[in-house]
């Protein structure tokens, strides 16, 4: 007896599938749905990074001379709103679609028509944002935190985008929500959850805190709606409201939500380390735990963001202390990882070096994330680019690396062709060099003095400010590369062995053919 | 096939075909946001829009749960997918406590940072004649207003949801011994008790804005008073409209006494509103 269960008891002799767009329009299968976010999560990042090409550009001699200071601002906005909740969040959402059942071997996620709304609300989204711009006068220039009393003040992009950032945080808990229960229900057989590939245990936690915080962010930008509207005053002094109050709200949401990216990099890193260091991960459990805590962490150091805004001492000390606990379980977990290379046999495929990369550049970010945690230190670097510096190595060099690392790795199980080995080095190589070309100087401008979101600068920045945007050019180009790479592979590249990988031992590796077929596990498998 | 199998037992996890409602909802949720956008800029489409998105979100309400409930009916949930639907729930649960967290924390942090630092010595000068002392419009605020006392209608409103808390359990007992005279008569008397509720809540808005000069734009009282209270009663009506489900449901010959997870959530969902109600009768009436 088959574990699934098509309509009305047909094991699935004669299913039939919509063609053509309607199949991808009405798809229940976490396969499809994730082959949609991962091609969506990449449309955002080409547009999100048009976007930061437009500020770079402008950055690259001081003055005023590609676009005027409304549309710069908004160009940051939604560089970071288009970042954050439409490349890396559904890239990993992608991931979680694809992989969750089949390392936890179940046929599918546990709410296949839920997962398919999760994603299909992505797009009107992402439409509310773009016909945001197309409001009366412009797209919002609030900055992606969309701090009061700015966004109280704007133009009616605001609401556009307000109700985006409701869709969005609707798609989010639903997904989650989809993935707690497939993990907590549907595992197979054996499958303890103390065997869970970390991947698995990565999302488990995301999906928690993206519950635990999507609400919040919600919450927030509904109060920021009824001040604009219905007179309401929680973020206006003069009606005993705070505009400060919007801050403690949005970080509540905030500082978790920068784990939420980074989590299920960690996942992604936890799978390709072991795999091509031909050795367990190291310190599974530790692993798990330091995962755990520093969700839980996460959830009480937001005011790190806000030492400048007047605070008591007293607060400014507490979360300091407790934003530098976070560096514990973070230190663990970059200790695990090398520890799993020790002694490994390891060789550098295109996914590793990728994982390599986001090692050493993620752990630098989580220096530069310690230096800021300093309040003493940060009341002089808040809002400089240093800070743009460091969320730029913890967000492209940590999840985005992980991201490019995890498609490396997992495509030959996706499609069955293999990438071109040579390319994918070169991808890597361009990534790593541009990156640090354009984001390391950016520390010294940020230790200089220059202001984030400001579209002219002083002339002492000149000579950093060109070095960084020529840097973005080339990393721009970059990742059009990653795309004829990708796309070369698909249509042209070699049919992909069965164990690409010799040391991929999770269960897609070791239970299912290359290309995994549609249906995952219709028998759970066994595991010992 | 299917039905030579007893319920629960099947040994598959249901998987469902395609299905169009998932894309019907985006579509209702774009007009929705985008009607209301444009509404509330004045902007002549815009109340059409939400209309259409309205009617659009309806129909895709009653086309994905007429479907859901179908498949139960028919058999084809194992106790596995009813394992699922109770995670889920729970999860979903939670996600709404968090959302009333933001409101409560935004109340909390009025109370207690927001307006005693708006009378302390830097806004002196600003606002010489402003008392920091809750219930507050703020420094700005021209007139009087007054507020709701805890042990008038209040009282009697979390009397009510109390009550009917209790109703619904009994409802529940009535289910799973299989009397479902006491199913049906919990379930109606819950929902009368539910819109009781309703009544008095709207009874005391109308009273609060034509008498007490309390409304939305007064100040943080207002704000946190009316969006914490609005959107409770929201999900009391939400939760009375399950009820109702539940109730033609129970009427019609759904749920066994040992098979009903819809019954259970919706009462969960009804539990989670009766906490929520306790928590604002403390904390915005009373204290
Ligand atoms: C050891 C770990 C980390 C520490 C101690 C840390 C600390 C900080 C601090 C103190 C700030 C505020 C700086 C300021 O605005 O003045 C900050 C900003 C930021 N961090 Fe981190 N961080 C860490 C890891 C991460 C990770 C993993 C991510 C994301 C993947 C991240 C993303 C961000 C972002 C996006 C901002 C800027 C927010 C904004 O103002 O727009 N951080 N970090
Ligand atoms: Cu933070």
């Amino acid at each position: 007896m088959s574990a699934v269960l098509d309509q009305h008891g047909h094991e699935h002799a004669h299913d039939h599938h919509p063609s053509g767009l309607m199949r991808w329009v009405t798809t229940t299968n976490h396969k499809d749905i994730g082959t949609m976010y991962l091609w969506f999560s990449f449309a955002m990042f080409i547009v999100g990074g048009v976007m930061a090409l437009v500020i770079r550009a402008e950055l690259f001699q001081p003055g005023l001379q590609v676009v005027n200071p409304e549309f710069f601002n908004a160009m940051t906005t939604y560089h970071g709103l288009i970042m954050v909740f439409g490349a890396i969040m559904p890239a990993f959402v992608g991931f979680a679609n694809w992989q969750i059942p089949m390392m936890i071997g179940a046929p599918d996620m546990a709410f296949p028509r839920m997962n398919n709304w999760s994603f299909w609300l992505l797009p009107p989204a992402a439409t509310l944002l773009i016909a945001s711009f197309f409001m009366p006068g412009g797209g919002a220039g609030v900055g992606w935190t969309m701090y009061a009393p700015l966004t109280v003040q704007q133009g009616p992009a605001m609401d556009l985008m307000i109700f985006a950032v409701h869709i969005l945080g609707m798609s989010s808990i639903m997904g989650s929500i989809n993935i707690i229960t497939t993990l907590l229900n549907m595992r197979a057989p054996g499958m303890t959850l103390m065997k869970m590939p970390l991947f698995c245990w990565t999302w488990l936690i995301t999906a928690y805190l993206l519950i635990a915080v999507m609400p919040v962010l919600a919450g927030a930008v509904t109060m920021t709606l009824t001040d604009r509207h219905f007179g309401t005053t929680f973020f206006n002094a003069a009606g005993g409201g705070d505009p400060v109050l919007y801050q403690h709200i949005f970080w509540f949401f905030g500082h978790p939500e920068v784990y939420i990216i980074a989590i299920p990099a960690f996942g992604v890193i936890s799978q390709v380390i072991p795999a091509f260091s031909r050795k367990p991960l190291f310190g599974y459990t530790s692993m798990v735990y330091a995962t755990a805590s520093i969700a839980i962490l996460s959830f009480i150091v937001w005011a790190h963001h806000m030492y400048t805004v007047g605070m008591p001492t007293v607060g400014q000390l507490y979360f300091m202390y407790a934003t530098m606990l976070i560096a514990i379980p973070t230190g663990v977990k970059v200790f695990n990882w090398l520890a799993t290379m020790w002694k490994g046999s390891i060789t550098f495929e295109t996914p590793m070096l990728f994982a390599l990369g986001f090692l050493f550049l993620f752990t630098m970010g989580g220096f530069s994330g310690l230096v800021l945690s300093l309040t003493a230190v940060d009341v002089q670097l808040h809002d400089t680019y240093y800070v743009v510096a460091h969320f730029h190595y913890v967000m492209v060099a940590g999840a985005l690396f992980a991201a490019f690392a995890g498609v490396y790795y997992w495509f030959p199980k996706w499609t069955g062709k293999m990438y071109d080995e040579k390319l994918g080095k070169l991808h890597f190589w361009l990534s790593l060099i541009f990156f640090n070309v354009t984001f390391f100087v950016q520390h010294f401008l940020g230790l200089a003095g220059m202001p984030r979101r400001i579209p002219d600068y002083a002339l002492q920045f000149t000579e950093f400010n060109m070095i960084s945007s020529i840097g973005a050019f080339g990393f721009g180009l970059s990742q059009v590369f990653f795309f004829y790479v990708i796309v070369k592979a698909i249509r042209s590249g070699e049919k992909a062995p069965e164990h690409p990988w010799e040391g991929a031992d999770t269960l897609e590796w070791t239970h299912l053919p290359t290309p995994a077929p549609y249906h995952s596990f219709e028998t759970p498998p066994v595991v010992k | 096939m299917a039905h030579a199998i007893k319920a629960g037992e099947q040994p598959w996890y249901y998987l469902p075909q395609p299905s169009r409602w998932p894309v019907v909802g985006s579509l209702a949720l774009f007009l929705l946001g985008f009607g209301a956008g444009l509404w509330f800029n004045g902007f002549a489409p815009g109340p059409w829009l939400v209309l259409a998105g309205f009617l659009v979100l309806l129909y895709m309400l009653f086309g994905w749960f007429g479907q859901v409930i179908g498949e139960s009916e028919g058999g084809l949930y194992s106790k596995r997918v009813d394992i699922s639907f109770r995670w889920a729930m729970s999860w979903f649960i939670f996600s709404e406590v968090m959302f009333f967290a933001a409101f409560f924390g935004a109340l909390f942090y009025a109370r207690v940072i927001a307006v005693p630092d708006l009378g302390g010595i830097e806004n002196r000068l600003l606002w010489p004649d402003f008392k920091a002392a809750w219930p507050t419009a703020g420094p700005d605020f021209k007139g009087t207003f007054e507020t709701i006392p805890a042990w008038g209608i209040p009282a009697l409103n979390t009397l009510l949801l109390l009550t009917s808390g209790a109703t619904v359990t009994w409802a529940h007992w009535g289910l799973k011994e299989n009397r479902r005279g006491q199913l049906v008569v919990g379930l109606i008397l819950t929902i009368l008790l539910g819109a009781i509720f309703l009544f008095f809540q709207g009874y005391e808005y109308t009273h609060a804005y034509s008498e007490l000069n309390l409304k939305l734009s007064t100040g943080i009282y207002g704000s946190t008073f009316f969006m914490l209270t609005g959107f409770h009663g929201l999900h009391v009506t939400l939760g009375a409209i399950m009820l109702t489900v539940i109730l033609v449901r129970s009427i019609k010959g759904h749920f066994t006494p040992d098979r009903h997870f819809a019954f259970e959530a919706v009462s969960w969902y009804w539990h989670f509103v009766d906490v929520v109600w306790l928590l604002l009768f403390v904390l915005v009436y009373w204290i």
